[in-house]
């Protein structure tokens, strides 16, 4: 199936990353080329597998539910891009 | 006296040992040879006084007989872990003031064994190419040259082309990388280097700079297959802060070198018999089979049949957790911020300008592939594949012990070429990224030089949490093979 330069728009939409009409244009023609690639799974044989998702075979553990980590809200914020008080402060969401 | 950048870590260690020379002496020689090779780029961050008071540290503990297992060795860390106090960038723009308030477990577990840490080794952007020509501050050079008189820059590979530069560069005696689709096993190869990625698993996430999660595994880059082996050794081990780690007992990889492989099942995967591939090569890939059986191994044919399903399942896969992992990097608790009008555009502008190129691509691609109306098609359909490739892998183990394959299906490339097309850049993965989906331990080993010099390399993979028999396989190859051969510009700094 072919994408579109629109397709590419919304996808970089959700992806949260700005991209002018010029990049859109140059991603296009790569996007095409990279999932025309890797459509050649559909010639693959699935039904009945389940899907891989992780390749360790290991049972999720299970720890007490008490804190083990925490209370250092300066290392936290020591790479924020901007901070006041404690907090990250970001652009005005609610007007 | 003796060339100090250009002895084995085993070696080093005896000879910090006997008192011939001590850590500062060693250092402060990596230190001059890193000084004289700055054009190769292959940190990002050198961290000398760091590395002297590291050295110091470590003579200290020597002398009063705390040494730890690789006491006072000079070591380069890919700039993909995380370290307290020293800048971490993933190579990328969106972290190029990142300064961590903590130390990954990889890189503590080395500084417990006591190891010395030269700088945070060049990469691609987020780990994510195959040449070091993604990374946001410049490419690495290999110090490898061409012998046909071409003087072009080669590439050293990558992701984890720093790491793989400095050491065969003999600016640092082993370094860390991390491998995700072959990015320790082919940088190993192009640049003349054992190079070991472990079972998924056996070393902590923790403090890594996340790619693709379920592939994400860090490993060790050294001068011959014993040091790789004890670097590894020193990285690995349980880490209950990475849900993935495993808790079972690390074992003395150096040890295992001293048994060989008579009568052991090397199987011969026949899939990876591709065409395109220069019958260099292919005659590098037979010797290493001839050499396997001169050693008393028996040689089986076997079959990994979804093997050309590897690549483009890689390519859903690991662009998929890209999406969701960088998702992160949003200008607002840690990173480069670029300004908008609304919370929104302030994402949009961060992240357009935080990101490179292939990042960028890799995010679109993944978030494509996860997107409402194709996740089945392709993001499952991915994962479906990704167990038939593991379940061949399975059955092939019921009969061999380990496989040799190529690394990678050329020698280095010159830097710019195979930039046009992406997925002919992807390629290059080709032979490890199938042992990456199924979370296998590989290693590259140098196994021969084609005709214009340039080292190549030979992949073992074995069985899940059998890195003994990959390593004791690619010592083989290595005594074999007798590679002696190094790059250029220590040639030069020798004579």
């Amino acid at each position: 199936m072919s994408i579109t330069k629109k397709d590419v728009a919304k996808v970089a939409n959700l992806a949260r990353i700005k991209m002018d009409d010029a990049k859109l244009e140059a991603l296009l023609p790569q996007l095409t080329n990279i999932i025309g690639f890797v459509e050649q799974l559909s010639e693959v044989d699935t039904d009945n597998v389940e899907p891989l998702a992780s390749v360790v075979d290991l049972n999720a553990r299970l720890r007490e539910d008490e804190v083990t980590d925490g209370g250092y809200p300066k290392e936290i914020l020591a790479n924020a891009p901007e901070e006041l008080e404690g907090y990250f402060v970001v652009p005005k969401v609610v007007e | 006296m003796t060339d100090l950048t250009n002895m084995t870590m085993a070696q080093a260690l005896k000879s910090l040992d006997n008192k011939d020379f001590t850590s500062v002496e060693i250092t402060q020689a990596h230190i001059d040879a890193m000084a004289q090779a700055k054009d190769l780029n292959c940190f990002i961050t050198e961290t000398p006084e760091l590395a002297l008071e590291q050295a110091a540290a470590s003579d200290a503990r020597r002398a009063a007989g705390n040494a730890g297992a690789l006491d006072g060795i000079p070591i380069a860390m890919k700039d993909l872990f995380c370290t307290k106090g020293v800048r971490t960038t993933a190579a990328s723009g969106i972290l190029e003031n990142f300064i961590p308030q903590y130390e990954s477990t990889v890189s503590q577990n080395l500084l417990n064994a006591g190891t010395v840490s030269l700088g945070k080794a060049n990469l691609d952007q987020f780990a994510m190419g195959s040449s070091n020509t993604t990374s946001k501050f410049g490419n690495v050079i290999s110090p490898w040259k061409k012998q046909n008189g071409s003087n072009a820059d080669l590439v050293p590979g990558g992701s984890s082309g720093g790491s793989a530069a400095a050491v065969s560069a003999r600016i640092a005696m082993a370094a860390t990388g991390t491998d995700t689709g072959g990015s320790i096993r082919q940088p190993a190869a192009f640049c003349g280097l054992a190079g070991i990625k472990p079972t998924y698993g056996r070393c902590s996430r923790w403090g890594v700079v996340a790619f693709a999660s379920s592939l994400d595994q860090a490993g060790a880059f050294a001068r011959n297959v014993e040091d790789s082996a004890l670097l590894l050794k020193s990285m690995c081990g349980f880490d209950p802060k990475d849900s993935t780690s495993a808790d079972i007992t690390v074992p003395d990889f150096a040890a295992a070198l001293t048994q060989d492989i008579k009568g052991k099942k090397i199987g011969i995967p026949k899939e990876y018999r591709i065409d395109g591939v220069p019958d260099e090569i292919v005659k590098l890939w037979d010797n290493g089979i001839d050499m396997l059986k001169d050693a008393g191994a028996e040689i089986i044919d076997v079959s990994l049949p979804h093997t050309k399903y590897a690549l483009p399942t890689y390519y859903v896969i690991a662009p998929a957790e890209a999406s969701s992992n960088l998702a992160r990097y949003d200008g607002v608790r840690y990173g480069t911020r670029v300004e908008g009008d609304n919370l929104d555009k302030t994402y949009e502008n961060t992240r357009a300008a935080g990101f490179g190129d292939e990042v960028i691509r890799r995010i679109m691609i993944g978030t494509y592939a996860l997107s409402s109306g194709y996740y089945d098609a392709y993001y499952i359909k991915a994962q479906k594949v990704r167990r038939l490739i593991s379940n061949d892998f399975k059955s092939v183990f019921e009969k061999c012990d380990a496989l040799l394959t190529p690394t990678a299906p050329s020698a280095a490339f010159a830097i710019g070429e195979n930039e046009d097309d992406p997925v002919k850049m992807y390629l290059n993965d080709v032979f490890t990224i199938p042992a990456s989906l199924a979370g296998l331990p590989g290693m590259s080993v140098p196994a021969g030089l084609d005709s214009d010099g340039l080292p190549l390399g030979l992949q073992i993979i074995g069985r899940p949490w059998d890195e003994e028999m990959v390593l004791r396989v690619g010592q083989t190859i290595e005594t074999a093979a007798n590679f002696t051969a190094q790059p250029q510009l220590a040639t030069d700094k020798a004579a």
